[in-house]
């Protein structure tokens, strides 16, 4: 790529630009202050008292108290850890969970995992606009059932979950419940006493920090067992000399996504709507996936009939645009993403899908360079789609009939 | 992840559209596996195949090798098409990633498919020829919101 090229990029769920700052926060404890933490000596003291303020300030965030929060290598871990700790210190009185079937593969492939070792798993369907239905929920619910894993918002489409009237179903039934909030913490406000959430998973890099670093919030009193077992760190429950610049990093980022987020809401929230009403006004046959209001500030989700996603982003690609897609092609399997099947699109549109996450870095003008690019793109791949021109040609029969 | 020559037969696909009266057209794939090629074919008295358009649904190496395969059976005769296979569909297009492969042999069953449209209209064998197992038909219907 050459180094002049505009690049627009749209695929902050996949991952963000690490701020200046957070960057600037983290390169003393690289080169100056590289002292072990649990070292006794002053020099290991900068080093210890910089991860109590990230804890602190990262508490302070979810309404929590810094004893809750535990360091992770990020969301992925974070995931495996609630789930497999939790369901072995839970399989005396139980062997069920519930999740829905529209989680990160880090949930997912977590719970077949734990189904190959004998415990029982129910995936809640979800309705259209990717939400979890709560009396399916309610109904899931058996006196062995352990855990609710649901996430805060979906990675693709967007959509928020009901979190805190899960939270007060969970703690109605005496049941844990764990929360995937990679994609929602920094975008939205989380509390995690007013959701009742027992466990939350949160990463650095969907927030301007830096990547290899996250954290799992596990509440006061929510005996789960360690994830990685050698010292004392993380209270021995996840034990590892500490990634100190990591976890500097993180807490100036979730330091100044606390401070920004309101008003980065709402100006993410212009831009996607602006977006997403240029597009459904001007291609046709498109549509808006998850939530029209219930979702991610930046998420903007579109499928486009008659045509596939991973060509669309080639050529947004060579247009200078940095998009993601729920296209088979994309992910390296025959199926296309398992959420758009989830909220009932059939196969061919579920390829033609379509997902642009913004920043608060990204313009007017650039959405409308966008839809622009969108709207001449998708015509050129129809031109040269087998199923618009039966779709044409149906249309054209139908009509001299 | 594609080679310059696959992404300049993405970027300008040769033969693209379709072709009145054809004297053959075959369309295979699927839109579940998210790939689908139709192949257009104009043959002349001598057998001769003078003219050939496609359209393919699906990623940049599916229409890259069906770009890929008119061009190479364009001009040729029906026997010479039928030893356009997959294989040499992938090496002229300096190869695919692994995970693209089944576009090329997409590509040569859509040539296979048209052809045998054309020897179904001609009440004709073509030596080699089998039944192409893949095609999704006319009567798909297509959803609308």
């Amino acid at each position: 790529m050459s180094e002049d090229r505009r690049v627009i990029y749209l695929d902050n769920a996949a991952t963000t630009r690490t701020r200046p700052e957070v960057v600037e926060a983290m390169l003393p404890y690289f080169t100056e202050y590289y002292g072990n933490p649990s070292s006794v000596y002053e020099f290991s003291g900068v080093s210890k008292n910089a991860v109590a303020k990230a804890r602190k300030i990262i508490a302070d965030s979810i309404g929590a108290k810094p004893q809750e929060i535990y360091f992770t290598a990020g969301g992925s871990e974070s995931d495996n850890w609630a789930l497999k700790a939790a369901a072995e210190a839970m399989e005396e009185k139980g062997r069920h969970i519930i999740t829905s079937k529209i989680e990160h593969h880090a949930v997912l492939h977590t719970c077949q995992y734990l189904e190959k070792r004998g415990f029982e798993v129910t995936y809640l369907d979800v309705d259209e606009d990717g939400v979890v239905k709560l009396d399916e929920l309610k109904g899931a619910i058996r006196p062995d059932t352990i855990l609710i894993s649901i996430m805060f918002a979906n990675n693709e489409i967007g959509t928020i979950q009901p979190v805190k009237e899960i939270g007060a179903i969970a703690k109605d039934h005496g049941i844990w419940f764990h929360t995937d909030a990679v994609q929602a913490y920094g975008h939205l406000p989380i509390d995690v006493d007013e959701c009742q959430i027992d466990m939350m998973s949160a990463s650095g890099h969907k927030i301007n920090g830096p990547k290899g670093i996250g954290f799992l919030y596990i509440r006061t009193g929510v005996k789960i067992r360690s994830f990685i077992h050698g010292g004392a760190q993380e209270r021995k429950r996840r034990a590892g000399t500490e990634n100190v610049p990591g976890i500097v990093g993180l807490g100036k980022a979730a330091q100044i996504a606390a401070d920004t987020l309101a008003e980065r809401k709402k100006k993410e929230e212009g831009l996607r709507e602006y977006l997403m009403e240029r597009v459904l006004a001007e291609v046709p046959y498109a549509r808006v996936n998850g939530h029209r209001s219930m979702r991610l500030p930046n998420n903007c989700n579109f499928a486009f009939q008659f045509i596939e996603g991973e060509s669309l982003l080639i050529m947004l690609d060579m247009a200078g645009i940095c998009g993601s897609s729920g296209s088979a092609c994309t992910s390296g399997s025959l199926d296309p993403s398992h959420v758009l099947l989830a909220i009932g699109l059939p196969h061919e549109i579920a390829h033609g899908s379509l997902r642009l996450t913004l920043s608060e870095e990204n313009t007017r003008e650039e959405m409308d360079y966008v839809a622009e690019e969108i709207k001449r793109i998708v015509e050129r791949l129809r031109s040269m789609s087998p199923l618009y021109e039966d779709f044409i040609r149906g249309k054209k029969k139908n009509h001299q009939q | 992840m594609y080679s310059e020559k696959v992404m300049d037969h993405f970027q300008n696909p040769r033969n693209v559209g379709e072709i009145e009266h054809a004297s053959g057209m075959g369309t295979v794939g699927n839109a579940k596996c998210g790939d689908i090629m139709r192949i257009y074919l104009d043959i002349d008295e001598n057998q001769i195949i003078r003219d050939v358009k496609f359209k393919t649904f699906g990623c940049g190496a599916a229409v890259a090798t069906s770009s890929m395969a008119t061009e190479l059976v364009k001009g040729k005769s029906i026997q010479e098409a039928m030893q356009v296979t997959n294989k040499a569909v992938m090496e002229a297009l300096d190869g695919l990633p692994p995970v693209k492969v089944h576009c090329s042999l997409l590509a040569e069953e859509a040539i296979h498919a048209a052809l045998w449209d054309y020897a179904q209209k001609h009440q004709m064998t073509i030596e080699g020829l089998e039944q192409p197992k893949s095609d999704i038909g006319e009567e798909e219907e297509e959803e609308e919101y």
